[in-house]
Parts: structure tokens; C-alpha cells; sequence
């Protein structure tokens, strides 16, 4: 199949629909309003439906209500509508409703702005919402990239009964980039017997809940999403290596902040500084064992973001002491420039060699 | 021998959590009846609250979800649209349909979302002890109104059945009582109807049903239907305010 140029967030709704999406529900907000605009234009075509909701807070509860009758749902929205989301997805977490929630973060607190950022790591990564649980969440660093994981997380959401989140930037979600609308190779998938479509009178009710008023049944349930949790953690993580073999420094950097980076390590290869980069794909579960690839070579892991430094955590717990770390970012919807993580490493290496 | 009153196959088994003299139990029982009759018990979908009938879903034996606070008539949009064909109903209380959730029900009854909601307005929040409901009467005492509703401070009681009769997409909006017999009867035929209209696919319905609940009001289940009688129907007047073009009210 031959590439079409397109825009970030138009790509997000079709990469959906090919993975089987009927349904979507959704709220404006900037910078994502090309997904909503998409799939009102788009889902009636194919037999699905599109509502625009009243809130973020009713969009999501219209994805649980959808996801319990078994079909395959989506909604999107940036980081302020994001955070009114979290009800909604704690709740699909707790009654392992699969969905596919997509984030094009903008710079916050609060209001924030509408340029990109990455400041929404913790929300994401972290557990937004309340109680015990985690889920799969997915970072591309192009739309390539993007339209090959909304497809495949469709399946993973099914796979494992869980919300799966996907999370770029306003630079994704507003960029347009040549993409190729590949065959996803298909996860084995068992029927939805669990999902509500009527007894028929035929058998016992089936209940979409997350309430369990026994603590022991309740502790009960939260380790049997631990159970899958361990799965994931074991199957899913996915991340990107480059130019680790030799390396002085190491970059960990996710999504379009990996681009800009890849561009400093190329430049700073040019003026003799060796510097890798472990991009993480899956930012839950979180890719540790990447982090045992590092070369003996390398002193020291400087974590790139566009927030004050979130990942940065998790990248220090997966090197659990071994090196030292340092952060270097740009927020509130500032891009940093190759420029800038060129010199932030030459501070790290005590200056041009 | 005669058979002249057995169970409804719309209710499960289970033991119910109600308390003594509440009339959930009633409406329970009239939502399985009007199911069970339509023939519709296979082909529905309940959306269970929060509040005191959050355990709902094990009461009504059809499938239910069990929502989020105040989210029923979203999670009932989001089953409503997968499944044109079959029936949807939410079954909610004053606390959670008229305080958290008021954006949810308006805006579900504005799309003229074709399901059905069953409001039971007991003038109190049930499960948490008995706070202040947005449905609390002027003077009615709550734990958080200790001298009683004061209008000048927190404003007068929702009349959400006439606000949601005000748009068009909420076809058919009916306040009912289960305090007496009579009352019971009209509720189950305003249920009826209903349903039947969201069968034919007219829109979105409301039965308000003024309930009772002795434990938080602090009266007997007898005094309780006394105080609804004497108190509630002044305010909450009975009656049909909206039913399809044509629909016999």
C-alpha cells in the first residue's frame, strides 16, 4: 500500500477505524480537535457512531458504557480534558473495560497552554485516576509510528480487558508526515463472553462493576489485575535503542523529544562525543531491561523531557543506583532544540573534546 | 389453586440490602414486572447508581453496568448507541441524578437519547447518612442542614421532572408516588409507558417517583408515607407534564 501524507491527529481516527473502531466519543479541545472533526465525518461511513459528549467527564463514562457491550471504542483529548477523564478511567481499570484513550499533551498546570508538552507523564504513567492499577501506555515518536500502535492497541486493550492510553504531543497531533496504512499482524483474541448484549433469558446476567464492598474481595480482584499486570510487564514493554555501543552518555528521551535528540547525538558524534539514546516506546509498563544494555562505556544517563523532569523516576529506579543521572528539559510547550541537548551533554562531559 | 400474586422473573433471588419501610424495593419490583411483560427481559441493559441502590445490579436480572457517580445516562448513551435495538434504562437517585450528574441527565435528555431513566427522588442522600439532596424540602433537616433546608443560603428544591420537561428530546416525563396502592398502580402503568415509548424509538423518558427513607428522615415506614403524602406532592405535584405528540397522557 502506497503512502499518504496526512496530519497527526486525522491519522489517529483512521488508523482506528482500520483497527475495527466503531465507536467514539469526545469533547473539543486544542490540540486534538482533528480526531473528534475526524470521526464525526468518518465513523457514520463505516456503520459507527460518533457523539460529541457534554464534558470529558461524560465522554469517558459513554466509552465504559460502550466498551461493556463489547465494542471497539475511542476517545480522545489534551491534558486539562485528560485529568477530568481519570474518573472514567479508573473505573474501566476496575471493571477491565478495554478501550483506547489517546492524550496530545499541552503544557500545564491548570489551563496551561496549547503547545506541546510532556508534562502529563505522571498522570499517564503513575495511575491518574484513584486506587490500585496501571495501564498499558504507548508513546510514538512519529505518525508512523502512531497509526501502527493506535491499531495494535486496540488488541492489547482486548487482550488483556484493560484501557489502553496513548500518549504524543501537540507536535504529533498537528505535524503532517507520510504514512502507510499497514496489515497489523492480529493478536489471537478470545470472544467478549463477558460483555452486555442481553441474557436472551438464556443465561445469567452479565455485570460491568468495579464495587466490591467485602475488602477481602476486593484485595482479591486488585491481585488478579496484578496478575495481568505481570503479563504486561513480562510481554509488552518496547523501546528503541540507538547508538548505545560505546556510548559516554546515554539520552532516555520519549516520543518527538527522541527526534530532537537523535539530531543532537549527530551532531555531537561530528564533534567526537559518543552519545546513545533508549527511547521508550512503552512508557507502562516502563522497559527497564533496556536500561541493561547500556555500554560500560557510559558515565553517565541524562533523561531529556519536555516537563521539569518525570520520567526521569523511572529511569532511575530502572538503573536502580548503577549510574548517575541528570535532567535536562524544556516545558511549558518550549521545544528544546538539538542546540540545547548538544550543550547540556557538553556540560555533562566538561565541555568540547 | 389460583395463583393471584407470584415473583417477577425481572428480579433475581437475592436478598435485597434495602432497609425496613423503603420503598426502592417497590420500584424494584415494578421495573421487573413492566420488563418481564413487554417480553423485553432478554434484550435489556439496566445502569445501576451510586447511592443507595448501587447494588442494584444484582438485584434486576438483565445485564446492568454499574456507573460512576451521577454517569448513568452517559454509560446508557454509550450501550444505547452499540446497541440501537435493545433496552436501555438507568435507575438512579436525587443525589446522584440531580446533583453530580445534572449535567449527564440534561444533556442525555437533550440529545433525545433513546432510553429510559427511573428517578427515585426520596428528598435525602440514602447511603451516605442522610445529607442534604438538591430534591430537600424548606425545613426538612439533614445532617448537613441541621436546622433544616434554608432556601436563603442553598436556594429552593430542584423540580427536575418540569426542568427536563422543558426540551424537546425528553418525550415522555411523568412524577408518580409509591406512598399508597393507588399510587403504586399508576407508577407501574407510567413505567409502562415508558418503556414502550422508547420501544418505539420516540426518545428519551423520565418517571420521577417520590420514595420514602425512615432511616435518614427518622420515622417509621408508616409515618414516612404520611410525611410524603403531606409534604413531598404539595411541592412535587403528581402527574403526567410530558408524553409524545399523540400518546395518551
Amino acid at each position: 500500500m502506497s503512502k499518504v501524507l496526512m496530519k497527526g491527529n486525522e491519522a489517529v481516527g483512521a488508523a482506528a477505524i482500520k483497527a475495527g473502531c466503531k465507536y467514539f466519543f469526545g469533547y473539543p479541545i486544542t490540540p486534538q480537535n482533528e480526531i473528534p472533526e475526524y470521526m464525526s465525518k468518518k465513523l457514520p461511513e463505516v456503520g459507527g457512531e460518533f457523539v460529541q459528549a457534554e464534558s470529558e467527564v461524560a465522554a469517558i463514562n459513554m466509552v465504559y458504557g460502550a466498551a461493556g457491550c463489547g465494542a471497539r471504542v475511542m476517545t480522545s483529548s489534551s491534558s486539562p480534558g485528560m485529568a477530568l477523564k481519570q474518573e472514567g478511567i479508573s473505573y474501566l481499570a476496575g471493571a477491565e473495560l478495554p478501550a483506547v484513550i489517546v492524550n496530545m499533551m499541552r503544557g500545564g498546570p491548570g489551563l496551561g497552554g496549547i503547545q506541546p508538552a510532556q508534562s502529563d507523564y505522571f498522570m499517564s504513567v503513575k495511575g491518574g485516576g484513584n486506587g490500585d492499577y496501571f495501564m498499558p501506555v504507548y508513546a510514538p515518536a512519529s505518525i508512523q509510528e502512531t497509526v501502527d500502535i493506535i491499531q495494535e492497541a486496540f488488541d492489547v486493550a482486548d487482550q488483556y480487558r484493560t484501557p489502553v492510553m496513548v500518549i504524543a504531543d501537540g507536535m504529533i497531533g498537528q505535524m503532517m508526515e507520510p504514512v502507510e496504512f499497514k496489515d497489523v499482524p492480529h493478536r489471537k483474541l478470545e470472544a467478549k463472553t463477558w460483555a452486555t448484549d442481553g441474557t436472551k433469558e438464556k443465561r445469567k446476567p452479565n455485570v460491568i462493576n468495579s464495587l466490591f464492598l467485602e475488602a477481602q474481595d476486593l484485595e482479591d480482584h486488585i491481585l488478579k489485575l496484578e496478575e495481568k499486570y505481570n503479563l504486561m510487564e513480562a510481554n509488552e514493554c518496547r523501546w528503541e535503542e540507538y547508538k548505545l555501543e560505546g556510548a559516554e552518555i546515554v539520552i532516555a528521551a520519549y516520543g518527538t523529544t527522541a527526534r530532537i535528540v537523535k539530531n543532537a547525538i549527530d551532531i555531537l558524534e561530528k564533534d567526537g562525543i559518543k552519545v546513545g539514546l533508549i527511547r521508550p516506546i512503552t512508557l507502562w509498563p516502563f522497559p527497564k531491561k533496556a536500561f541493561d544494555h547500556i555500554d560500560s562505556t557510559t558515565t553517565t544517563v541524562l533523561t531529556v523531557e519536555m516537563s521539569r523532569g518525570q520520567m526521569i523516576e523511572d529511569v532511575r529506579l530502572a538503573l536502580n543506583g548503577k549510574l548517575p543521572t541528570a535532567f535536562f528539559g524544556r516545558t511549558g510547550g518550549v521545544i528544546p532544540t538539538p542546540d540545547g541537548v548538544v550543550e547540556a551533554v557538553k556540560k555533562l562531559v566538561g565541555g568540547a573534546k | 389453586m389460583a395463583v393471584v400474586f407470584k415473583g417477577t422473573k425481572g428480579l433475581t433471588d437475592a436478598k435485597s440490602h434495602y432497609c425496613p419501610g423503603c420503598t426502592h424495593g417497590i420500584v424494584h419490583r415494578l421495573v421487573g414486572e413492566v420488563l418481564e411483560e413487554l417480553g423485553v427481559l432478554g434484550e435489556t441493559i439496566g445502569v445501576a447508581p451510586v447511592g443507595c441502590s448501587v447494588l442494584a445490579y444484582k438485584y434486576f436480572n438483565c445485564d446492568v453496568h454499574q456507573a460512576a457517580h451521577g454517569r448513568a445516562p452517559a454509560v446508557a448513551t454509550g450501550i444505547r448507541r452499540v446497541h440501537p435495538d435493545k433496552v436501555v434504562f438507568t435507575y438512579q437517585g436525587d443525589g446522584d441524578l440531580a446533583s453530580i450528574g445534572a449535567a449527564e441527565i440534561v444533556h442525555a435528555a437533550a440529545r433525545g437519547e433513546k432510553f429510559t431513566t427511573v428517578f427515585i427522588n426520596n428528598a435525602i442522600y440514602g447511603m451516605t447518612g442522610g445529607q442534604m439532596a438538591p430534591t430537600t424540602l424548606v425545613g426538612q433537616k439533614a445532617t448537613t442542614a441541621p436546622l433544616g433546608r434554608d432556601p436563603k443560603k442553598v436556594g429552593m428544591p430542584m423540580r427536575v421532572s418540569e426542568m427536563l420537561a422543558t426540551l424537546d428530546g425528553a418525550k415522555f416525563v411523568e412524577r408518580c408516588t409509591v406512598h399508597n396502592p393507588a399510587g403504586v398502580r399508576k407508577t407501574k402503568i407510567a413505567l409502562k409507558k415508558a418503556f414502550e415509548m422508547q420501544i418505539r424509538g420516540e426518545g428519551f423518558g423520565i418517571v420521577e417517583i417520590l420514595s420514602t427513607c425512615p432511616t435518614n428522615w427518622g420515622m417509621t415506614p408508616v409515618d414516612s408515607l404520611k410525611w410524603l403524602e403531606e409534604n413531598m406532592i404539595p411541592y412535587y405535584p403528581l402527574g403526567n407534564i410530558r408524553t409524545p405528540e399523540g400518546g395518551d397522557k
